[in-house]
């Protein structure tokens, strides 16, 4: 009986001592001159024999010996560490698993006897003095005369051992127990119970007025949640655990696969709960596995492609939001998403004309389908097709959620969220089915459920008359406007069939927002209570079918409540729809950050109530007092930070009226514009606000000086066309400086009239003329009948993109030198266009757009001497 | 292969003497003893939107979260009348205990496998997946409930 105990130690200590073998052989490999390492190596080993022949097995004594006197060799300086023995000591490390496998399981050493392997030992340890002592007789007889360095090495280990030793071992037995596993889950199952009655005493506490059940219940909760936060942590355990035997994958993988990858962990020390670090053990294995085999590839490509040889392949843990993520990326060539879809389509999964309209983000989940599987060749490492699928339904099984994230050419990432832990979740409670209008049913009082804090955003709580109207439904469908975008409603007593009759306006409407994926949305409640550490209890295999559901818990007052799954909810109230939504949302919200999100001024003039410019043409508002402004050139001008800045009333050019500013209040608003080293002040009645927002409606006016009409903030602004308005009203004062001729000349060649004026506007501003072009044949026609210098134009140029133009203009002999800058909508549009485009800017980063043109303009300027016919007016 | 199995499982069912009987309308149930985990009045219980319909709702037992079945749902037999409480009688699964909501509990009987008869061809089909068979006692017909196909409600 005894014997057994000292067995299972035994056991138990040699699996933890050779997974840090695994470790250090590997890290060995990378320092090989690290003498405390290898003696750390040593000592493992040496411990290993020695209770091997203390246990009496024979084949693990033998086999574990010739390891250690390989490994003497090495220490004593004998002779170097290469690969072949690296491999021979990570042999040992799996034979001798195997052997305490089979002792587990039977007591006994197994049959297998690895007589080849002891061979193998044995003939690298003769090999190594053979070749030593014919070749380096002198270095054997005299190590300290020629290398004191190495020697002191061997003094210092030999001295350190056996201090280190005692001390670790000593501090070991004396701070740390082995307790088992099932007696943790127990008391932790135990916690569970007590939170709930915990939650139960503090119920019955608040509804009695008895001071000292008060103070009681006071002190049980405090010493609960103590209670339930130190056993929640006896199962928590660094994910460097998991991560021990990564880098063995990672170097028998790059040793089979003929690549180079360096290994990187971060954050091995964040701390998971125990189950869910099981449970994400063999995806992050699979997935490290993933990115050796189809990530990174062969040194030779690599080279090819301009990277390092030695791929990268990074793994990070953090903690976020109540969350753990860890992150599995590498540099290598990422995912073909073209080659997945044609994958798809071969496998059946996808029929051609649906690959054809699938967005990015939906064939990379392709490949989370069964049987799925882009390698190329199926090696004995991957490419069956076996895996992402099970990594999927693995992570999802314990509340997480896979992302990729793809860089065609520099590699992918996979992320994992993951909850800390399983067991035990914050989460709010809220009331479904409480109508006040309805009669007194007793149990029909509303049903209490709870969403998991880890989906949810925020809460809003509309009050007062309007609340009907600020739900507002778009062909039947509610949406709430929050903070100026839309955000899509669905009312959980709809979604649940609680109450399928329509949606009665309340007084107070409770919007709990939440957040599934990367979406967000609001849930409609009838109540919300509060905050509550819940237990989560599965739910029967007769629910399990229920996507709204992820599980159920009991309440304070003993009765079930069931948890909703913020997922599922999304899903089933047609809020999220798997597919289509996503990109549609996906799109949009592209559109609208890369297109249409602009800051604005607006400001009203004349009969102009409201006028919008974009702000990054603005340097300041000032004011100006009526009294100081004077005459100059024909033009009013103020003083202005010791210069002269002309003043042109904007309503004048708008409405051609008097030119006089005066008639306006006393101070004068202006708005000054920075154009090159000149400064011009515009003269408005009021400035009313900065609307950082999307443009929504756009019209083209044909009205001197207006760009056209959107809708700013709700209400229509009109665009000012800056260019129109400075050059007409500033003629005079700007013809004597001669500052404009001196401007390049750019072809502006974008479909949009209302886009080709905006970006005018910034070009015009930086002093550059500039010819416009609708299309393809415009832009020839431009470059045939003005000199153009530079050619600005949009991605998306009809009919058929701006390549057409490029490849037309790269083949005429006088155009093959104007260099050409690309406008793109999206950052992706600009990745995968930079090849063909050597320049490439988003079409509404004004800045990024000037400063590129401004780098063509001196390029130019420097390459060329000055051209003649600058001076000509268009 | 399978018909041997069935054949061989229901030789220890006549062999095991011992049945919880209870009634579901007017028919009256056996479920082996050995089977049953408990007998409970009615308890407050916890709708689920959108489940099954026979799944009548959650009771916390002890702790533990069980799924309710109402049997007469179950049987495709009219609802009970309003004031009459239906009990539970939890039962153990290869899923874990699950309550089935029944009218009345009898007695526990106990059984001669002579008796013992498959259920007649002409059932109805909502009965005949979940009745096993039955066993002629002297006053009545008890029918032995298959427990595993009642709770089993995706592919029953």
């Amino acid at each position: 009986m005894q014997d057994e105990d000292v067995i299972h130690e035994f056991i138990v200590e040699s699996h933890e001592n050779l997974s840090r073998l695994d470790q250090e052989v590997v890290e060995l490999e990378k320092r090989p001159k690290d003498a405390a390492l290898l003696a750390s190596i040593f000592r493992t080993m040496h411990t290993i024999k020695g209770t091997c022949g203390f246990l009496a097995f024979s084949t693990l004594e033998r086999i574990s010996h010739q390891a250690e006197s390989l490994l003497s060799q090495l220490r004593e300086g004998q002779r170097d560490l290469n690969p072949a023995i690296v491999t021979l000591i990570l042999d040992t490390v799996d034979a001798t698993r195997k052997v305490l496998t089979s002792i587990e399981a039977n007591g006994e050493e197994g049959p297998d006897r690895f007589e080849e392997l002891t061979a193998r030992l044995i003939a690298a340890a003769q090999a190594t003095e053979s070749i030593e002592s014919h070749a380096a007789p002198d270095k054997l007889t005299a190590p300290v005369l020629e290398h004191p360095g190495d020697y002191r090495y061997t003094e210092h280990v030999e001295v350190v051992k056996p201090d280190e030793e005692a001390t670790k071992s000593s501090a070991v037995a004396d701070a740390n127990i082995r307790v088992g596993v099932g007696l943790l889950d127990k008391l932790m199952d135990l916690v569970g119970e007590l939170v709930l009655t915990r939650n139960q005493i503090l119920q019955f506490n608040s509804e009695r007025e008895d001071p000292a059940l008060n103070a009681t219940s006071q002190r049980l909760n405090l010493i609960t949640s103590e209670l339930q936060e130190g056993v929640m942590k006896t199962r928590m355990q660094p994910i460097g655990m998991v991560w021990s035997k990564l880098p063995r994958v990672v170097r028998d993988m790059s040793v089979a696969l003929g690549k180079q990858i360096k290994l990187e962990m971060v954050g091995s020390e964040t701390e998971l709960d125990r189950n869910i670090i099981e449970a994400i053990k063999d995806p992050l294995v699979h997935l490290v596995r993933n990115s050796c085999d189809h990530g990174i590839e062969p040194p030779e490509v690599r080279v090819r492609g301009g990277k390092s040889p030695q791929g990268r392949l990074i793994i990070r843990a953090y903690h976020e939001g109540g969350q753990v993520n860890i992150e599995i990326g590498d540099d290598g060539a990422g995912i073909d998403v073209a080659r997945v879809k044609q994958k798809a389509i071969e496998k059946g999964i996808l029929r051609p004309e649906q690959a054809q309209n699938l967005s990015e983000r939906e064939a990379l989940s392709l490949i989370f389908q069964p049987g799925f599987s882009t390698a190329q060749t199926i090696t004995n490492v991957s490419g069956r097709g076996v895996g992402m699928d099970v990594v999927k339904s693995n992570i999802e099984k314990i509340g997480g959620v896979v992302d990729i994230f793809n860089r065609p050419g520099e590699g992918s990432t996979v992320r994992l969220k993951i909850p800390l832990t399983l067991a035990i979740i914050p989460g709010l409670v809220v009331m479904s089915g409480n109508r006040r209008s309805a009669p007194r049913a007793g149990a029909d009082a509303g049903e209490l459920f709870v969403i998991p804090q880890v989906g949810l955003v925020e809460l809003i709580r509309l009050d007062g008359q309007t609340t009907g109207a600020q739900i507002e439904c778009i062909h039947g469908t509610p949406v709430y406007r929050r903070r100026g975008s839309l955000l899509p409603i669905a009312y959980l007593n709809h979604v649940l069939g609680i109450d399928a009759g329509p949606i009665h306006v309340a007084s107070v409407v409770n919007i709990v927002v939440l957040q599934a994926e990367d979406r967000q949305f609001g849930l409609v409640v009838d109540g919300i209570n509060d905050t509550q550490e819940i237990v989560v209890k599965p739910l029967g295999k007769q629910l399990k079918g229920l996507s709204v559901y992820a599980g159920a818990t009991i309440m304070g007052d003993g009765r079930v409540a069931l948890i909703l799954d913020v997922l599922g909810i999304g899903q089933c109230s047609g809020v999220l729809t798997e597919a289509r939504e996503q990109t549609h949302a996906a799109t949009e919200a592209k559109t609208q950050k890369a297109v249409e999100q602009q800051r604005l001024l607006l400001f009203r003039a004349g009969s102009f109530e409201r006028l919008a410019v974009p702000l990054s043409l603005v340097a300041r508002l000032e004011e100006f007092p009526l009294s100081s402004i004077e005459r100059a050139g024909g033009c009013q001008v103020v003083q202005y930070r010791d210069r002269i800045l002309p003043l042109i009333p904007l309503s004048a050019v708008l409405e051609s009226g008097s030119q006089e500013c005066g008639k306006n209040a006393d101070p004068l608003q202006v708005i000054v514009f920075n154009d090159g080293d000149r400064s011009v002040g515009l003269v408005v009645d009021q400035i009313l606000d900065v609307a950082e927002e999307a443009v929504t409606v756009r019209q083209k006016t044909s009205r001197k000086g207006l760009l056209g009409s959107a809708v700013v903030a709700k209400k229509i602004a009109d665009f000012v066309d800056l260019s129109h308005v400075l050059r007409v009203a500033s003629n005079d004062w700007f013809q004597g400086t001669g500052d404009s001729s001196n401007g390049k000349r750019v072809l502006l060649a974008e479909a949009s009239a209302f886009s080709r004026g905006l970006i005018r506007s910034g070009l015009d501003m930086a002093g550059y003329r500039v010819v416009e072009a609708a299309n393809l044949d415009d832009a020839i026609r431009a470059l045939e009948h003005e000199q153009v210098d530079i050619v600005v134009a949009a991605l998306d140029l009809p009919p058929s993109g701006s390549s057409a133009l490029l490849t037309t203009m790269r083949r005429r002999m006088e155009w093959e030198a104007i260099p050409i800058l690309a406008l793109a909508d999206s950052t992706e549009q600009i990745q995968s266009r930079k090849v063909e485009f050597q320049n490439c800017q988003m079409k509404f980063d004004r800045e990024a757009m000037l400063e590129s043109v401004a780098r063509l303009a001196s390029a130019l300027a420097s390459a060329e001497a000055p051209v003649a016919s600058m001076g000509e007016e268009r | 292969m399978a018909n041997n199995m069935a054949a061989t499982k229901l030789t220890v069912t006549q062999t095991s003497g011992q049945f919880s009987t209870f009634f579901v309308a007017d028919l009256f149930f056996g479920v082996d003893v050995l089977h049953v985990q408990e007998v409970l009045r009615f308890q407050q219980m916890t709708r689920v939107p959108l489940a099954p319909e026979v799944v009548e709702g959650l009771i916390n037992l002890r702790g533990q979260i069980v799924a309710a079945i109402d049997m007469r749902r179950r049987l495709g037999l009219p609802p009970r009348d309003k004031d009459q409480t239906p009990m539970n009688m939890v039962v153990r699964t290869e899923d874990g205990a699950v309550s089935l909501l029944v009218d009345e509990i009898g007695d526990v009987v106990d059984v001669d496998s002579a008796t013992y008869e498959r259920p007649p061809e002409n059932l109805v089909p909502a009965a005949r997946d979940l009745i096993r068979g039955v066993y002629k006692l002297q006053d009545r017909l008890m029918l032995v409930l298959d427990t595993e196909r009642t709770v089993d409600l995706v592919t029953g």
